[in-house]
């Protein structure tokens, strides 16, 4: 059976080959701190698995303590120049878009043809399928294209070196709230919100597990670690059994709630940061002072959802 | 029960408000929060371990920047400008809602991982974002592009958030369905992911607007110093500086100028993002 694994293997040669590319790219003073960085994320795309939790701590020490001392550059790949680049998408046209749309719709059609095949793990379907649209479209544009042989891993390597660290950011970020769990955060968060409830106060009960939910997110960085501890501290035992509202409403909105909380942190740095170092803005926090304008309004109405839902 | 494991997250708060670098932040702020919990320093490495080791599905997605730096080699984002520019109804805010509408009703049918910063965004959907800006205001400057590269990942986000749990498979309707469950409480998927659609309708509803003002402000900005003419496709006449950017079909014709050929890659920041 087809699993994630594969694709962690050809993740960790992508990183591999970038570490090579990079011992040898002049151009990088600081090529060396480059080389070493994508190796060790290459290790762990291909050995994770047999390092045991101390050694992938120690791997994860490694990383931070290379991006903490700044030992990090940006190599700059032999590339064409914009006028070569204007050239080639006048006279290549609407077909340069092909190659690109090629990797989602082979994860739509991966997705819903071999979902239920058995040779793929179906939970991961879509991922697998879209680590086959990626070699499908590499193989289109080798030979559509003809480039240079390196040139695809020289490119790949020039956007991954502008998302620098930030590219384990989430995965470190993961490992927080594990850590987070095991100290036993959550409860004593949740001790918190109980303790400032007003007792008998609907609309006060309601506004505290909605706000809660999007600030306990904002801190952990995604709402599946908030929703846990304010389901439990005040969505089950005050909205749920003491004011009898909808268990349905309550949870999945309040879990919405939560998303809007997501949108406003830096924590949730797959969703904000990242690609904010992917559209190379100066700015790293761009994305999230853009989607708060949204998010604040959507969680007032989340609130009244909730209170208007689930309580009727 | 020990309150000071709070700890951690001021030191999570403060870290980021200091512009620190982030996995020092977020290393330094694990190891505290788990002594002051009375784990052992190994104890605590190792969960860091496995939970990073756990979660490197999230880091797959770079799979894609081979494919996507090739095209860009060959002229992508300029082929996606081009598009846009000759859509003469185009705009910046137009564009996102199409793209917010095309990325909630995907994600409801559980299609989440189909486009993305990396896989759309990127390539596509920021510069599209990108050049419809540049002919509602023709003068942009760097920070108002970075504004609408940045509106076009919010956009991204808002969409897939608040479409996804409309899709009964999607994990965080499974988390709900788990957690209530342990509580006795037994639900279908279904039952939870209907009552995502409100808010699903309001946040589209809400970041339209908001693209829309967007719009306002981009067409509003290019008013004094670009005329009507914006849209008529004329060269040559008005302002020399501005006139080569208002043509439409530029992209088509010849080399774009340095500023709209120019690809996102700027060397002068020496910080990475």
């Amino acid at each position: 059976m087809i699993t994630l694994i594969w694709l962690y293997v050809l993740a960790g040669a992508m990183f591999g080959a970038f570490a090579l590319l990079s011992v040898s790219d002049r151009t990088n003073g600081k090529r060396f701190g480059n080389a070493a960085f994508w190796a060790l994320l290459a290790i762990s795309f291909f050995f994770g698995d047999f390092l045991g939790d101390l050694g992938n701590g120690i791997l994860v020490l490694c990383l931070v303590a290379l991006a903490g001392f700044g030992a990090l550059g940006r190599g700059d790949p032999p590339t064409t120049s914009a006028e070569e680049r204007a050239a080639s998408s006048e006279r290549r046209g609407n077909k340069l878009f092909l190659p690109a749309l090629v990797i989602p719709i082979t994860a739509l059609l991966g997705t819903v043809l071999l979902k239920n095949g058995g040779w793929i793990d179906a939970r991961q379907v879509t991922l697998i399928s879209l680590g086959a649209g990626v070699l499908i479209a590499l193989a289109i544009c080798y030979i559509w294209l003809r480039p240079p042989a390196l040139a695809p891993l020289q490119e790949g390597r020039r956007l991954m070196d502008s998302v620098g660290w930030a590219a384990v950011l989430p995965q470190m970020l993961a490992a927080l709230g594990a850590v987070f769990a095991l100290a036993g955060v959550g409860q004593v968060v949740g001790g918190i919100a109980t303790d400032v409830l007003p007792s008998g106060s609907l609309i006060a009960a309601v506004a505290l597990y909605g706000i809660g939910m999007a600030v306990f997110t904002m801190i952990m960085g995604n709402a599946f670690a908030a929703f846990p501890v304010m389901t439990g501290a005040i969505g089950l035992p005050i909205l749920i059994h003491q004011f009898h509202g909808n268990p349905a409403a309550v949870a999945a909105i309040g879990m919405l709630a939560g998303f809007c909380g997501t949108l406003m942190t830096p924590m949730a740095a797959n969703f904000n940061i990242v690609p904010a170092a992917l559209l190379d803005l100066k700015d790293r926090n761009a994305v999230v002072k853009a989607q708060v304008g949204t998010a604040i309004p959507l969680l007032a109405c989340n609130l009244l959802l909730i209170y208007f839902l689930a309580f009727r | 029960m020990n309150d000071w494991v709070l700890l951690g997250i001021a030191i999570v708060v403060a870290g980021f408000a200091l512009r620190l670098n982030p996995l020092l932040v977020v290393t330094v702020s694990a190891l505290a929060t788990g002594l002051i919990a009375g784990k052992g320093l190994i104890q605590i490495v190792a969960a860091f371990g496995k939970a990073f080791n756990d979660n490197r599905f999230v880091t797959i997605i770079y799979i894609l920047l081979p494919v996507i730096g090739l095209l860009e080699r060959y002229g992508l984002q300029q082929r996606a400008r081009t598009l846009i520019g000759g859509m003469k109804r185009a705009t910046t805010g137009r564009l996102l809602i199409a793209y917010m509408l095309f990325r909630q009703i995907t994600a409801s049918f559980g299609l989440t991982s189909i486009a993305g910063p990396a896989q759309t965004v990127r390539p596509l959907v920021a510069p599209m974002a990108e050049a419809a800006a540049e002919k509602q205001d023709p003068e942009i400057d760097q920070a108002g592009r970075e504004r609408v590269m940045a509106f076009a990942a919010a956009t991204d986000n808002v969409g897939v958030f608040f479409g996804e749990d409309i899709f009964i498979a999607i994990g965080s309707i499974l988390l709900m369905v788990g957690i209530l469950k342990q509580e006795g409480i037994t639900l279908e998927p279904l039952q939870l992911s209907v009552y995502a659609i409100p808010t699903a309708v309001l946040a589209f509803a809400i970041h339209s607007v908001r693209l829309l003002l967007l719009d306002r402000s981009l067409t509003r900005h290019s008013r004094p110093s670009a005329p009507l003419r914006i849209n008529s496709g004329e060269v040559g006449s008005g302002n020399p500086a501005t006139a080569p950017k208002l043509d439409p079909m530029a992209g088509l014709r010849r080399p774009p100028d340095g500023a709209k050929g120019a690809p996102p890659f700027r060397r002068d920041d020496g910080e990475v993002p």
